[in-house]
Formats: structure tokens, sequence, C-alpha cells
């Protein structure tokens, strides 16, 4: 363990006083740095039938996220704690995604707080509340043969959805808890079509289907004081073609409504603004210089015949390419992680127009340490390359092939995925190369409830920021494996 | 005929420092891994391109020739090491002094390695191209790109234009690394500047927000200068014409040999 310290102070020394290096290593932070003044230096504008156009006010929900809330609401005031039940038998509704249920909302205006039990188009019962959350209930869809009782129970800054197949055994399904509830709540019925696949559209709006619902047997632990229907978000830039119904039957309540409940993301509702991921896009300019050196560090031993030399000091080979995985790991990694951290702060002092989603600290600590481990990872992918060809043009060229063009061929046509899905933008390059592990940058996140298309331009990536991770990870290790059989297989 | 006008003579001069380039890159075995390594590339990422493209409507708007060139963005890396290890090699080794000695005529020199490296890229590029185009032609009519949807033929003049467009550029790419070895003298250097001017210009054009500058680093970059040579479809919104395109790549490629043949003439070695 000793002999290995050793070893690594060595190839931190040779590293540290090769003054091209350690420019080529400032060079990999300024370049990433530098690159968030030209990134984020335009406002990005949004473009309207006639042109670009002023972008319209995002509504927020609580804790700002920016978020969709045009639906139909049939509903009246309640105070305090109660319980509002509903056996609903049919949702016509094209959508996987659209709904239609009871909801206990803070009051009419968009964005405020809510909790709502409902059925959906194909995706079974759901709790969802405050416009990210959900929670699956009981699947499958719904008929007058199989209906579907729901129910929101209130207590207090809590609320609490069951669902039944026949009113009489109640199964919990989830607790939401909505805190700083006003006392005074609306009460009701709602359905929203939801988003579909745009391309299947005919009309510019978001919204091309109709969810309707028809009810049975509501009920009301609170006074009741007559039924009104509201288009909530109903102003002009709603988005909804034609308003929400209300119609009373025997015995029936049928409510139907264009319109949705949920986050805005991707592509859908507007949800298009800046994602602070905008400031990273530098970390390509910086990977360039650091494979550059990564690739040296190995080749430089070859070209002057100092492998000789450093093999003579440390006779188990593996040593020390492990020892150079590790300087080279470090420096990358400290690079990485000072760039990042930089461009976030430049970054988020020049961003102006309108941010696609708030970023939580959190989530700013993975961006960071990530774009570190990132580069980190492909700096050692770069030595074992290097370590393997030992030419540095053949390496630098190799190395940069994987990690830097997957990014360039997402952008490709016939690399794009079609239709609409989670699951991201930027199909398979960004998925089986090194440069997966892009998506530990990703700042904005995707919603399995929402179907819109999440393109990588707007900051998304096929794979969650871990599975990324180890993408880059298996090549680099694969790539080390290889370097060091032949290492040790080989004449110096 | 005496020897001192035998070796004063220009033309014959260059016919020998051809042949002595030819020499040193056919009894090498690297540079013909390299030329490999361009048709291998080009035409197995154009394969899994068009195997994985879909054209579900007549208004997919994509290009199917831009789609079976897809190999050219890791083919041209290839180009460029062969660039960049033709005169790389000759530094790294020491080489360059038993050249230079044998050969004082720098300029005729570096002329016969870029002569030498012209004619054999341009052979590997005609064949990458042809074989990526013909698995295009195979693979895309059954993918959706068909009469239906717009695409009448896979082989008319502006498949032919854009084919030639891609050769030429994965040659003038090799060209410009050469010029860029020769005027940093390092080969590691030259393929991290070569593949960075390369692959730089389109990532930062994608990722800009102003439309106006992306439209400018579109029309600057080499690699989507290139690019613009191969398209066949939607021609009018196309930052350059196609000629244009590979007047830009030309110019950038002109510009790096001047470099190289600069510092060769003004530096020691």
């Amino acid at each position: 363990v000793t002999s290995f310290w050793y070893l690594m102070h060595a190839e931190w020394t040779k590293f540290r006083t090769v003054r091209g290096w350690v420019v080529a290593v400032l060079l990999t932070i300024a370049a990433t740095t530098a690159f968030v003044f030209v990134a984020t230096g335009a406002s990005s504008s949004c473009v309207g039938p006639s042109g670009p156009s002023a972008c319209p006010v995002q509504p927020t929900g609580p804790g700002g996220v920016p978020v969709i809330d045009s639906f139909y609401l049939v509903h009246q005031p309640v105070t305090g704690n109660g319980m509002i039940t509903v056996q609903l038998t049919s949702l016509t509704g094209q959508a996987p995604w659209s709904k239609a249920g009871i909801i206990l909302k803070e009051n009419t205006s968009e964005g405020s707080a809510y909790a709502a039990m409902m059925v959906t188009g194909s995706n079974g019962v759901r709790l969802q509340w405050d416009y990210v959350n959900d929670t699956p209930g009981l699947a499958g869809g719904v008929s007058a043969a199989a209906p579907r009782w729901l129910r929101l129970v209130r207590d207090g800054g809590t609320i609490t959805g069951y669902d039944s197949a026949d009113g009489a055994r109640w199964t919990l399904v989830g607790t939401a808890p909505l805190p700083g509830l006003t006392s005074t709540v609306q009460a009701g019925l709602f359905a929203a079509g939801s988003y579909y696949d745009s391309s299947s559209c005919t009309s510019d709006s978001s919204f091309c289907t109709q969810a309707t619902g028809v009810f049975r047997h509501l009920g009301l632990s609170w006074p009741a004081t007559g039924w009104a229907g509201t288009t909530v978000g109903g102003g002009p830039n709603s988005g909804l073609p034609v308003p929400g119904t209300f119609r009373q039957g025997a015995g029936t309540l049928t409510v139907a409504s264009y319109g949705d409940i949920g986050p805005a993301a991707g592509n859908a509702y507007g949800g298009t603004g800046q994602s602070l991921q905008r400031a990273l896009d530098g970390t390509f300019f910086g990977l360039i210089p650091l494979i550059v050196v990564a690739a040296m560090f190995m080749t430089a031993e070859y070209r002057r015949g100092l492998i000789r030399v450093s093999l003579a000091a440390a006779p188990r080979r593996g040593w020390l390419l492990a020892a150079k995985a590790v300087v080279i790991g470090a420096v990358g990694f400290v690079a990485g992680l000072v760039a990042a951290a930089l461009s976030l702060v430049v970054g988020t002092h020049l961003m102006h127009g309108p941010m696609a989603w708030p970023v939580s600290l959190l989530t700013e600590a993975r961006m960071v340490a990530g774009t570190g481990v990132l580069l980190a990872v492909a700096a050692v992918l770069a030595l074992a390359i290097a370590t393997i060809v030992r030419r540095s043009a053949s390496a630098i060229a190799i190395a940069i092939v994987v990690t830097v063009v997957p990014y360039l061929l997402a952008f490709h046509p016939g690399s794009q995925p079609q239709g609409s899905g989670p699951g991201g933008g930027g199909g398979w390059p960004l998925q089986v190369t090194p440069a997966a592990a892009l998506s530990l940058q990703q700042a904005v996140p995707q919603f399995h409830q929402l179907l819109a298309v999440y393109p990588l331009v707007n900051g998304y990536y096929p794979l969650a920021p871990w599975a990324g991770l180890a993408v880059e990870c298996a090549w680099a290790a694969a790539a080390l494996a290889l370097a060091f059989f032949l290492l040790r297989r080989r004449d110096a | 005929m005496s020897l001192t006008v035998r070796v004063t003579s220009p033309r014959y001069a260059a016919r020998q420092a051809l042949h002595a380039e030819w020499t040193k890159f056919r009894t090498v075995p690297g540079p013909a891994w390299l030329l490999a390594g361009i048709v291998a590339l080009t035409v197995a990422v154009g394969v899994a391109a068009a195997s994985a493209a879909r054209c579900q409507s007549a208004t997919c708007g994509i290009d199917p020739a831009t789609v079976s060139f897809t190999g050219i963005y890791p083919g041209q890396a290839a180009a460029a090491v062969a660039g960049v290890l033709a005169i790389g090699s000759e530094y790294s080794t020491g080489m360059i002094k038993l050249s230079l000695t044998a050969m004082p005529r720098r300029l005729t020199w570096f002329a016969a390695q870029a002569a030498v490296l012209t004619a054999t890229v341009l052979t590997a590029s005609v064949l990458a191209v042809a074989g990526a185009a013909l698995a295009g032609r195979l693979i895309l009519p059954g993918h959706g790109f068909t009469r239906a949807h717009g695409y009448a033929s896979l082989t008319s003049a502006t498949d032919f234009r854009a084919a030639v467009g891609a050769a030429v550029y994965l040659t003038l790419i090799a060209l410009l690394s050469l010029g860029l070895a020769a005027a940093v003298r390092d080969s590691a250097v030259a393929i991290g500047l070569a593949l960075g001017m390369l692959y730089l210009f389109p990532i930062a054009a994608s990722l800009v927000s102003n439309p106006t500058l992306a439209r400018h680093l579109d029309q600057i970059g080499p690699l989507p200068a290139g690019l613009d040579a191969q398209a066949t479809t939607g021609m009018k919104t196309l930052p350059l014409t196609p000629w244009q395109g590979l007047g830009a790549v030309t110019l950038w490629t002109l510009g790096a040999l001047l470099l190289g043949a600069l510092t060769l003439t003004l530096r020691d070695v």
C-alpha cells in the first residue's frame, strides 16, 4: 500500500510538472465556464403563429413549479374537515391520461393547491395532488358493469384518497399533504381531456381530446349549498377549444371538458423555458482538452521511452496503470467540479427569460458533482484507450468520438424517437455510449403522468442520471480491463 | 544529363518526393488501417442510422442522404487521424530530420505528403461513401422513405452530388488535419485541435439560444458546412448552398495548409 502511495505521488509529480498539461486542465475549466456567456446570452423568445412574440406568463403551482391548470370544475365551498364520495360509471376520452373524478381545491384560481381522486383513460384509478404527485390505485378501466367508487377525506392539512369497486370495501390509495391549506376549500367534480400526441392534433391547441365522466351517488359530508360550474384557467390563453359542460340527468351527473391538471414539462403546455442545465453546456468544450491530456499522460511514456523507466520502478504493471488512473481521474473530477460550480453561479446570474423548472439545491449538487464524475470517468476512459492503442492521435480520436460525437448524433434525424412518451430525447446515441453520463446534468424532471415529448434540446436525456453514469463507468471499466491485460502481456 | 541537373530539376524532384512518400505510406501498416477505419466507420454507422430511421408520413422531413451519411460524423475522425499522423509521426519519431535532409525543398516535400494523402484518402472516401449510399438505398425504402412519402428516387443527380460532396469533404478534412499537424508539430495537440474545430461548431450551434448566432455558427463551422454539401432535401433552409458549403470547408483546409507550409518553411525542425 505504501509503495502504491509513492507510485501515485510519482505520477502526480509527472503530471503537475508538465506545463502544457496544467495549462490544458485550466483550459478545460475556462472553456466550460466561458461557454455560459454564449449559451445564455440571448433571452429565449416564444414563437407564435405570426413570428416571435412575448412569452405568455406560465402559471405556477405550490413550490413555484410551472403547471397546466385549465379544466372544468363543478364545485361548492366547504369548510373544515369532511368527506366527498362518488361513483364513476363511465369515462370517455381518447388520451391515456384523460381524467375525471373528485377534487378538493383551495380555490378556483390557476395553480392553487389541490388533491384529486380520478379514473384515467388507461392508467386506472389515481390519487394526484399539487400537480406533480401521482399514486396509483385500482387498475383497469371503468364501465357501468365495473364502476369505480372514489373518496377524498380531509383532515386539516392532510387529504386521504380511497377507492373501491363496490362502494362497501374501501382501499387506501394514498395520503396527500397539503400544508397551509385554507379552512374553506372548493369540493366537487372535474374532467380534463389531457394532453395527447400533438402530431394527431388538428388544431394549434395542446388539447385535442375531451374527457367525459358520468357520475352517480355523489355524497358530501358537508352541508350542500348548490353546485356551480367554473372553467379554471379560463383566460384567453387557456387553450381550451370550447368551455366544459355540466349536465344533470336521472340520477347521473355528467361533466365534460378539455384541458388538464398537472405539471407543464417537456414540450407540453409551454413548459419549454430555459433549463439551468444550459449553464453546463460548455462541458463539451472542456472535455476535448481534458481527453487530450489524459491520453498524453500515457502516450508520452511511450513516445520518449519513459515507459521502460516507469515499469522498472513499478514492476507490477497494473499498479502503474491504477496510479495513473487515480491521478488523471482526480484531476478530471476537480476540473469538472470547479468548472460546473463556476458555470452554475455565472449562469444563474446571466439567465433571463422564463426558467423551465425550479431546481432544488440537491439537484444542483448532483449536477455539479455529476459533471466532476463525468469528466473523471471520461479522463480514465481516455487513459485506458491510450494504453490500448499507444498512439496519441488515434487514442484521442477514439476517445472524442465515443464521448462527444454521440451528442451530435443524438440531434441527427433517424436517432430521434418517434411519437411521444416519457423516456427523453436523443435516442440510442445517448443510451449506449459513454456520452450517456451527460444525463447527470439534467435539471428538469420528467413525469410519467404527462405524455409529452421530452426533447434533448430542452435538456431531457433518455436515461436517468445514475443509469447514464453506469453506462459510462461500464465503458471505462471495460477499457481499463483491456488496457491492464495488454499492458501486462505486451513488451513495453 | 549530369547529376546536378537531375537534382535541381523541380519536376524530377517532385516525382522523387512523391515516390518517396508513397513508399513510406505503403510500407507501414498504420495508414492502411486508418483508411480501412474511414470505410468501416462510415458504412457501419450509416447502416445503423438507416436501420433506426423511420419515415411515417409525407411530412417527416428527414433527408435520406443525411441519414445514409451519418457515418461521416465518426468517419471524419479517422480521416483527421490519417492527416495528422502523415506529418505527426515524422515529428514524433524524429524522421522529419532525415526526410528534410533527403529533400531540402520543404514545400516540395509537404506537397508530396499532401498529394499522397489526397489520393489515398479520396480512394477510401469514395469506397466509404459508395458503401453508405448503397446501404441507404437498400434499407431506407423499407423504412418509409418511399415515393408515397415524397422520396421519388434515391439515385438522382442530387443524390450523386451529395455523395460526391461527402467524399470530397472527408478528403478535405484529412488535408486540413495535415496542415494543422504541420503547424503545431505535435500529433496529440493537432488531433485535439482538428476534432475540436470539427465537432464543437455544430454542438455550439445546437446549444446557443440565439437563432441568428446558431445560423452563423452553422455557416462558419467546417462540419456543418460540409453537411450542407451532403443535403438532398430542404435546400431552401440550408445555412449555405451545397457548393458554398464545400467552398467553406475548402477555405478552412487552405488556411490550415498555408499555416502548415509557413511553419514548415520558417521554423527549424
